[in-house]
């Protein structure tokens, strides 16, 4: 197996709002405790609104009031050894950025300067990180990474507004890749794409997964690219994780009730039977309900369930789940 | 047969840029097709493909450059909104856009029914609301005085289509009405059209570029490329035994839910849109892996094989 290249212990993030004299506290990220390992891309999944993104953005430490760091840390692990990122300086974050670890942020097809050349673009970030580069030596770097990913090169010489929406995402994809990063962390990059330059991004991704032996942490609610994707997928509902395995155990043996719902909503071609949407709508974070939060819409809620939240079990497989149907106290799987 | 509503070689046509440069692209070129009552008609293709044009004509929003629009046999003008507008009513793309955020999701409703004269007095305007709001799973208690920002996305979008179903329509246009709602509540917007269509017989025009829910809730389907209708016909032959080279890329395009079923074949992606609305010939040429040297000049005719409506020169001749 594989080592593992970023890790968190009871990660807790909280938005801490100011609205009109009262304090409301959203909580994002509650205790998550992740390890993803080198090699790999790995799948977070989840309907909007489970903070999703906010777990993205303590991971690539950038938080900004109003969000907090309520608790835990946040561990890489560079040249072997392991970094508590928390404790590092501004300059040292700076510097592990887009070097070590990446970031295609969600909509990604607006971030590029809209006046500037793409290549320009790419010459700022070159001399932002690598010093002592001419413009020729950036501009031919920046051809040779455009060619390696089977983009065309013509494109550099055009600005953004100029190139469709699929090509601007993965033109905000090849930048994030061009200092061969150890981990990219991207945030739905292939949502509001048609389905077949949603293919084309895919496809990117595990071209630049396979050239680098990096880490991809690929957040996206839509479960069929998941499957496409990823080898190991987290299940993410308002705030915690509730299930992690291999993508082959979350969709052949999926065990928390909520993945069930999120596999089994999908239509499928060539099967028309009826299929149900998860029932209810997903918890306010700023008002958690008690003990498992999905409780009031889970279908087979204990008692139990009202009132305690499941540990997060490591059960065969390594496959993961927190839900008292499921092992520790529960009456085996549910049915 | 009985038809709904019937486009005729419906015709758009938009000029860009300035007089020196000017630029013409036909959104939609020589568009027909016909919706029966009850029945779910897809409308499916990429972004930029025409559909939302299309939609647009029908709802009266922009002008058709040739061509004609019938519903009930009646050719729909300007002039006569009402009788059409009555029959016909939208639902949009964007749930949280829909409504202003800062009016009560209620007083909507109560301007519907007084455009219409729906109601003599509150109490049967309410009576009237709460009914449609039962039929897309909601009660009056829960959704009066509240705001948009109160409800979920797929809330919204199902208090959009009670609101749609005030005047009793025969036809409701639907422009990608879950593209903007969480996968996982999808189906219950999805399976309400179902349920639309099956217990009040209502018609719906469904635009999507989500092939897997049109196959799952429509019963004919139209592909639509670069502003042509390239395949139309049952959504069991046209999805499940694609016939023209655009449809079959769009169907293996489809990520499925299954990891055993990934990716492996290489695709090359348009260079741009705007390209292909220029090309001359059949618009798919350009990436089409069995294209031909007629395809390059010669506007593919519109052929049927086994009931099912192809534009490609690949099925010419035999």
């Amino acid at each position: 197996m594989n080592q593992t290249i970023l890790r968190t212990e009871k990660l807790k993030a909280f938005y801490v709002l100011d609205v009109l004299g009262t304090r409301k506290v959203v909580k994002a990220v509650n205790e998550v405790d992740l390890e993803i390992r080198e090699n790999e891309i790995y799948g977070i999944a989840g309907e909007s609104g489970c903070g999703k993104t906010t777990l993205l953005k303590t991971l690539y430490a950038a938080i900004e009031p109003p969000l907090r760091l309520i608790g835990g840390k946040v561990y890489y692990r560079v040249n072997g050894e392991e970094v508590e990122v928390s404790s590092l300086s501004r300059e040292e974050k700076r510097k592990l950025r887009w070097e070590y670890v990446s970031y295609v942020p969600q909509g990604s097809m607006s971030v590029l300067n809209p006046v500037i050349r793409l290549k320009e673009t790419f010459r700022d970030f070159l001399d932002s990180h690598v010093s002592g580069k001419t413009k020729d030596e950036a501009f031919a770097i920046a051809r040779e990474h455009i060619a390696a990913l089977g983009l065309p090169q013509k494109i550099l010489d055009a600005y953004p507004h100029q190139l469709s929406g699929g090509m601007r995402q993965r033109v905000t994809i090849a930048l994030a890749a061009l200092l061969k990063p150890r981990i990219i962390i991207a945030d739905e990059p292939t949502t509001a794409l048609d389905v077949v330059v949603q293919r084309g991004v895919v496809q990117l991704l595990k071209d630049i997964q396979q050239n680098l032996r990096n880490t991809i942490v690929l957040v996206t609610h839509d479960m069929g690219v998941q499957a496409n994707i990823a080898d190991r997928i987290g299940i993410m509902y308002a705030g915690k994780m509730v299930e992690e395995a291999t993508t082959e155990g979350i969709f052949g043996d999926p065990l928390h009730p909520y993945t069930r719902y999120l596999i089994n909503s999908l239509p499928r071609f060539g099967d028309k039977t009826t299929r149900e949407s998860v029932p209810g709508s997903p918890p306010s974070l700023i008002n958690l309900p008690s003990g498992c939060p999905f409780h009031p819409r889970c279908p087979y809620a204990l008692e139990i369930c009202k009132e305690q939240m499941p540990g997060f079990v490591k059960l065969d497989n390594n496959h993961k789940v927190a839900c008292w149907l499921v092992g520790e106290g529960g009456n085996g799987k549910a049915s | 047969m009985e038809k709904l509503l019937e486009l005729d070689r419906l015709t758009k046509v938009f000029t860009l840029g300035s007089v020196i440069s000017r630029v013409r692209i036909t959104a939609t070129d020589s568009v027909s097709f016909y919706i029966k009552p009850a029945e779910i008609f897809a409308l499916a293709g990429e972004s930029g493909c025409g559909k939302t044009t299309v939609a647009r004509m029908i709802l009266g929003f922009e002008e058709p450059t040739s061509g004609a629009i019938f519903y009930n046999g009646k050719k729909g003008t300007k002039n006569e909104k009402v009788w059409f507008t009555e029959g016909i009513q939208a639902i949009f793309q964007d749930p949280f856009g829909t409504f202003n955020p800062l009016r009560t999701v209620d007083r909507y409703f109560f301007e519907t029914v007084q455009n219409y004269k729906l109601a003599g007095s509150k109490e049967e305007a309410i009576r009237l609301i709460d009914e449609k709001l039962r039929a897309v799973g909601l009660s009056y208690e829960e959704f009066s005085g509240k705001y948009p920002n109160e409800f979920s996305g797929g809330q919204l979008q199902r208090i959009s289509i009670a609101r749609a179903l005030l005047t009793n329509p025969t036809l409701l246009i639907a422009d990608e009405p879950v593209s903007m709602v969480d996968a996982s509540l999808r189906m219950s917007i999805v399976n309400l059209f179902k349920k639309l269509k099956e217990e009040l017989g209502v018609s719906v025009l469904y635009i999507t570029h989500d092939l897997a829910t049109a196959y799952y809730v429509s019963d004919r389907i139209a592909i639509m490329f670069r502003g042509n209708i390239v395949e139309m016909g049952p959504v069991e032959k046209v999805l499940m035994e694609p016939k023209h080279p655009y449809t079959k890329l769009l169907r293996e395009s489809i990520p499925e839910a299954d990891p055993n079923k990934r990716w492996d074949t290489v695709i090359t992606l348009a260079d741009t849109e705007y390209e292909e609305y220029l090309r001359a010939g059949c618009k798919f040429a350009g990436r089409c892996p069995d294209v031909m040297d007629r395809c390059k000049d010669e506007v593919p005719p519109d052929i049927y094989v086994d009931g099912v409506l192809v534009k490609c020169h690949k099925y010419a001749g035999e």
